[in-house]
């Protein structure tokens, strides 16, 4: 069944969008997007790295994001210089730090437009493992984490007053960011991994009155944009990635039509 | 030195500074079960920065904070959900224990807010906000409460339920409450021991004697110093405007 290249995107691309649905709106909540970009961004140094020592590239991905993030946080603590400004800085300058690298690989040939927008042809039953068990250990420990993370994202203050150990759960959220853009990066590629965390969330919270349901509907998002993403690439040979995030697209706007809706309820 | 049982938490000579300057210095107090400890004073006195050093908000502080207690109950002065966030007030309930759907109605119910279980947070009034956030913090039941500015925006009559609330509270959970209030009126009939903040510790004491104190006329006017205290003494020192100490 797997041998079909296309029934393998489908099967990644579902395991991705379960994984991105909680966390995305996650993303939307605590304002992260710009930093999920910088971690996405760090992916092309992560990449080079799997290509040099013979690395997957899902485990390099994941330890130089984790470790572009760790390095975020000491910047944050040791420089005046303001959040984004930094996210900035880290996220173009992995990025140029990545692309320069490459051009020293010579005797590799890269996939640029595959790294960026993502390759579904690429898709390997390796990837597929990765994907579904990674994914489900993200899940396994987002659920761990729930309660301080929730919290905390409702009101830092009320969860460390009340002794849910806030900073605690943000490290290991960061984390998470880290490993779901390493899963990730085949199927959307690194350009376009925020838009798969934040924009089925953003449908998500148009039709959404409760955190759960966000969640839900973010994850029902995240399916449709994949499934009718990979069908029209396949049908029109468009670039999958981007196939993806245009699917999302359309449903986020199908969802602004309910909140029109509801506010015309309301008066 | 011998541990009290009572004690829930105690600053010793506590203190926090930002940026270079201090919020507030030389705090000591203490919060024991059963008792009303509250924190009065001008704005920018330092009340909230010390209630979040006793609930351990603040780590980096100057001095000695010991908490005796996991179960607290907190109402930050300021709470702002964001659009993002859909969030109900029975989602708000369970935001940092789970609890059963009796002890959510019943912690709205007292707070007078029971109809509104199902509705949005961004949609409530500022009263009716503060009464959630008020029967979400009571509704763990609590060792130890912290209560900052718990009725704020909340009409007169409510008020004073509210106020009369705290205090049976304080009596049926045996509960001990750090309240921050700028209701003299109240804090001198409910409170068992007031302290004057202005950037450090002005006067504390029980509220009759910290109305007779000149330090407390000087901050609230002779008006309400007026209302609560006949008597005056001397005090020993004037506030410059950074809120420091100069003897006389």
């Amino acid at each position: 069944m797997f041998d079909d290249f296309f029934i393998r995107a489908l099967v990644a691309g579902i395991g991705v969008a379960f994984v991105t649905g909680p966390l995305g709106c996650f993303v939307v909540w605590r304002r992260l997007s710009y930093f999920g970009d910088t971690l996405a961004h760090s992916a092309l140094l992560g990449v080079t790295m799997a290509y040099s020592f013979e690395l997957n590239i899902a485990v390099s991905v994941f330890i130089i994001s984790s470790v572009i993030a760790l390095i975020l946080i000491q910047l944050q603590k040791k420089t005046n210089l303001p959040g984004d400004a930094l996210l900035g800085l880290l996220a173009h300058s992995s990025l140029a730090v990545g692309l320069v690298v490459i051009g020293f690989l010579t005797f590799i040939r890269f996939d640029i437009m595959g790294l960026l927008f993502g390759d579904i042809l690429a898709v390997t039953i390796d990837d597929l493992l990765i994907i579904w068990i990674g994914g489900g250990l993200i899940l396994l420990v987002l659920k761990l984490i729930w309660k301080p993370l929730f919290a905390s994202t409702v009101n830092y203050e009320l969860a460390e007053a009340e002794g849910l150990n806030p900073d605690r759960a943000k490290a290991i959220f960061t984390i998470l960011m880290a490993a779901i853009i390493a899963i990730s990066i085949k199927m959307v590629g690194l350009l376009l991994i925020t838009g798969m965390l934040i924009i089925p969330a953003a449908m998500a919270r148009n039709i959404s009155d409760n955190p759960k349901k966000m969640i839900i509907f973010s994850i029902i998002g995240g399916l449709l944009s994949v499934i009718i993403g990979l069908f029209s690439s396949l049908e029109f040979n468009s670039p999958s990635g981007p196939s993806i995030i245009t699917a999302s697209l359309i449903l986020f706007i199908l969802s602004l039509l309910k909140i029109k809706q509801s506010a015309h309820l309301k008066n | 030195m011998s541990i009290d049982k009572n004690i829930l938490v105690k600053l010793k000579d506590a203190g926090f500074r930002q940026n270079d300057k201090w919020l507030v210095k030389g705090v000591s107090l203490v919060v024991e079960k059963g008792k009303i400890v509250t924190l009065i004073g001008p704005n920018g006195s330092g009340k909230s920065t010390t209630a979040k050093i006793a609930l351990g908000i603040y780590k980096k502080i100057d001095g000695e904070v010991e908490k005796y207690t996991n179960k607290v109950g907190y109402v930050p002065q300021k709470v702002s959900i964001d659009w993002t966030l859909p969030l109900r007030v029975s989602d708000f309930m369970v935001l940092t224990e789970n609890l059963k759907d009796e002890a959510i109605n019943e912690a709205l119910s007292l707070t007078g807010v029971e109809h509104l279980k199902n509705k949005n947070l961004g949609n409530l009034s500022g009263g009716e906000f503060q009464r959630v956030l008020l029967a979400r913090a009571i509704s763990k039941k609590p060792e130890l409460l912290v209560l900052d500015e718990p009725v704020q925006g909340v009409d007169f009559t409510g008020e004073i339920a509210l106020y009369e609330l705290i205090k049976k509270i304080s009596e049926e959970l045996n509960c001990g409450i750090l309240l921050i209030s700028h209701d003299l009126h109240t804090v001198m009939s409910a409170t068992d021991h007031v302290v004057c903040l202005n950037g450090h510790v002005c006067c504390s004491g029980s509220p009759i004697d910290v109305a007779k104190n000149k330090e407390y006329k000087v901050l609230f006017g002779e008006q309400a110093s007026q209302t609560l205290s006949i008597y005056e003494h001397r005090h020993d020192h004037v506030h410059s405007h950074e809120g420091d100490i100069k003897k006389n």
